[in-house]
């Protein structure tokens, strides 16, 4: 249930990238100068970090790190190929 | 000339550090030393450097350039859109990634393909290809450092003298420091233009008599009031944007330094930072970029701007030539550049430009990403390791970091395309199309060396359908575009003003979607690797 939650996150921050209600209109200017469709990106760099924390947290693929565990680490391994 | 200096000090210092990486090298001579640090980096190196490595001239002058003549829409387009899909596809493919190299000794992504899908020769037409995409990219970081030490010296040093001197830098201290000096540079950079970009935006903010005055005149004039809006591009080509940044991880220089990590917890950070530092860095460049469109006191932006409107009111009656000059005029890499040597002073501007010439040299991982790749996938796989010895190995990729950048500068003094359009065109779009190959090796159980194989060809194919086009059909004037090929009233193909669009999306999107069915089908029909083999790469299943 977690996964799919954070399936749909990633979905739902994706479409909001193609705000196209913003796409005409520098108004309301931000702070008195800053373009509304500049802000809105700005907020969404913000929204997609806080988004790779719940991923972090929620979903590390710490099975990884397990698998390297217990295995020695080998070079020889790419030279055989 | 002072702002020329400092940056001359600046250029000094990453030699420094390029050539005491070497002597703190610990195991010089090995080939895992020179080209990954050891598989040592720890969790600050690692964010900054990896962010510094995708921070190129592209980034910085690229998109101030793109802004100033496109608006605000830049930012959306480029940064925000990376700020989601990068470190998401870091986060999902760079821990596997590094997984993989610290289980299996892999140094390359080609290693890992030829052993996931039993192959050899598929291995070096991937190698071939990854290579050929690579090159514009590095070409852009020998172009933005000849732009910038032309406009932060005022024109006294040329562009072939101050591309010259940024290659020789680039290319002595990855000759002597490999990754570890690749890593410390670029961290040194990041570092330095997170500082100074932030400090760029006030000085200049402050000497344009405040931004809010800025926007003002800008809004009242109707030629320049668009660029706070995104009305200049369509929805069709800003959604297929989005599909740009999967070139990342499919970048080698990328997914090598996801190689380096000491532990697989230093993704942590850097995932979850890495949309902020897009943030900081492309904010102010896109916003200066606009702004600098209603600076009046600066002959050659007034130029820029005037090339610019003869283009959009007389280029339809132009022939395609005198058009190109046009566009080549009204280009804006340099805008930022202009901006600095206008209202920040002399000592300041210098620093600046060390700052944005700090982003401009990230060329060194393409450099380094190429000579390791050759050296693992071609000059190792053919025997030469097993002949010559490892040194030889090493010393064979130094020759080729000196033989690669060589052919960089020659081809950036003949590169007629500004920074941004080059690298888009041909290696981002290549490297996006070519992402289906990481996604089928590390998730896809049926994917076989025969579906990489149609894929790899198929983006070589489009690249240079694309680039042929290009040049074929002459980009028309700003507005509509000219429509080659179309199926019931439905514009199949068109020559835009700023490239090609296919039913109105970029090529990139029906370039990874070909390439991604591609690699479905033909695995689909053709024979999977061993059971075995599977099993080491899907443990858990």
């Amino acid at each position: 249930m977690k996964k799919v939650l954070l399936v749909f996150a990633i979905a739902v921050l994706y479409t909001l990238h193609q705000d196209f209600w913003f796409w005409r209109t520098p108004y309301p200017l931000v702070f008195g100068f800053v373009p509304v469709g500049l802000f809105y990106h700005a907020c969404f760099a913000v929204a997609a970090s806080l988004l790779m924390w719940l991923l972090v947290t929620f979903a590390w693929p710490g099975h990884l790190e397990e698998e390297i565990e217990t295995r020695t680490p080998s070079r020889e391994d790419a030279e055989k190929l | 000339m002072i702002p020329a200096i400092v940056v001359f000090i600046y250029l000094a210092v990453v030699v420094y550090i390029g050539v005491f990486a070497f002597r703190k090298s610990t195991g010089r001579g090995k080939a895992e030393d020179y080209f990954l640090a050891s598989r040592s980096l720890g969790p600050f190196v690692f964010l900054l450097s990896l962010f510094g490595t995708n921070m190129t001239a592209f980034a910085i002058l690229g998109s101030s350039g793109h802004a100033f003549n496109n608006g605000i829409v830049t930012f959306g387009l480029m940064a925000s859109s990376s700020a989601l899909v990068i470190p998401l596809t870091i986060f999902l493919i760079g821990t596997r990634v590094w997984a993989l190299g610290k289980k299996y000794g892999f140094m390359t992504p080609v290693q890992m393909f030829r052993d996931r899908w039993e192959c050899g020769h598929i291995g070096t037409v991937i190698f071939a290809v990854q290579a050929a995409l690579l090159l514009p990219y590095i070409i852009i970081g020998v172009m933005g450092g000849g732009t910038t030490l032309n406009a932060i010296s005022g024109g006294v040093v040329p562009f072939w003298f101050g591309g010259a001197v940024v290659a020789m830098v680039v290319m002595s201290y990855v000759f002597f420091g490999g990754m570890r000096g690749t890593a410390w540079v670029n961290t040194f950079q990041t570092v330095l233009f997170l500082v100074f970009g932030a400090i760029a935006l006030i000085v200049i903010g402050a000497g344009m008599g405040g931004f809010r005055s800025a926007v003002t005149t800008m809004q009242n004039s109707p030629a320049l009031a668009p660029l706070l809006t995104r009305e200049r591009i369509s929805p069709l080509y800003f959604f297929s944007y989005t599909f740009i940044p999967l070139s990342a991880i499919a970048f080698p220089h990328i997914s090598i330094f996801c190689l380096t990590a000491r532990k697989m917890s230093q993704f942590r950070k850097t995932v979850i930072f890495y949309p902020l530092c897009i943030m900081a860095i492309w904010l102010p460049c896109v916003f200066l970029g606009v702004m600098a469109n209603r600076v009046s006191d600066v002959p050659q932006i007034r130029q820029k701007i005037e090339a610019r409107r003869t283009l959009t009111t007389q280029g339809r009656q132009m022939p395609p030539e005198q058009r190109d000059e046009l566009r080549e005029q009204a280009a804006g890499d340099d805008t930022i550049l202009l901006l600095l040597q206008r209202y920040a002073p002399l000592w300041l501007a210098g620093l600046l430009g060390a700052g944005i010439m700090a982003a401009v040299m990230a060329s060194d991982s393409q450099i380094l990403a190429l000579s390791t790749m050759f050296t693992e996938d071609v000059f190792a796989f053919y025997g030469g390791k097993r002949r010559f010895g490892e040194s030889v190995q090493v010393q064979t990729g130094r020759i080729f970091v000196i033989l690669l950048t060589v052919l960089a500068y020659a081809v950036a003094l003949r590169a007629p395309e500004t920074i941004f359009e080059l690298a888009i065109q041909y290696a981002f779009s290549g490297y996006a199309a070519l992402s289906p190959l990481l996604v089928a090796a590390l998730f896809w159980k049926g994917s076989t060396k025969w579906g990489a194989l149609a894929s790899t060809v198929w983006t070589a194919l489009a690249v240079i359908a694309v680039a042929v086009f290009q040049a074929v059909v002459p980009a028309p004037a700003p507005g509509p575009p000219t429509v080659i090929a179309s199926i019931g009233g439905l514009e199949l193909l068109s020559r835009t003003p700023g490239g090609t669009a296919v039913f109105g999306f970029m090529p990139v999107v029906p370039m990874v979607i070909v390439s991604a069915l591609l690699m479905v089908v033909v695995s689909s029909l053709t024979a999977k690797p061993q059971r075995e083999t599977l099993a080491r790469y899907f443990v858990r299943s």
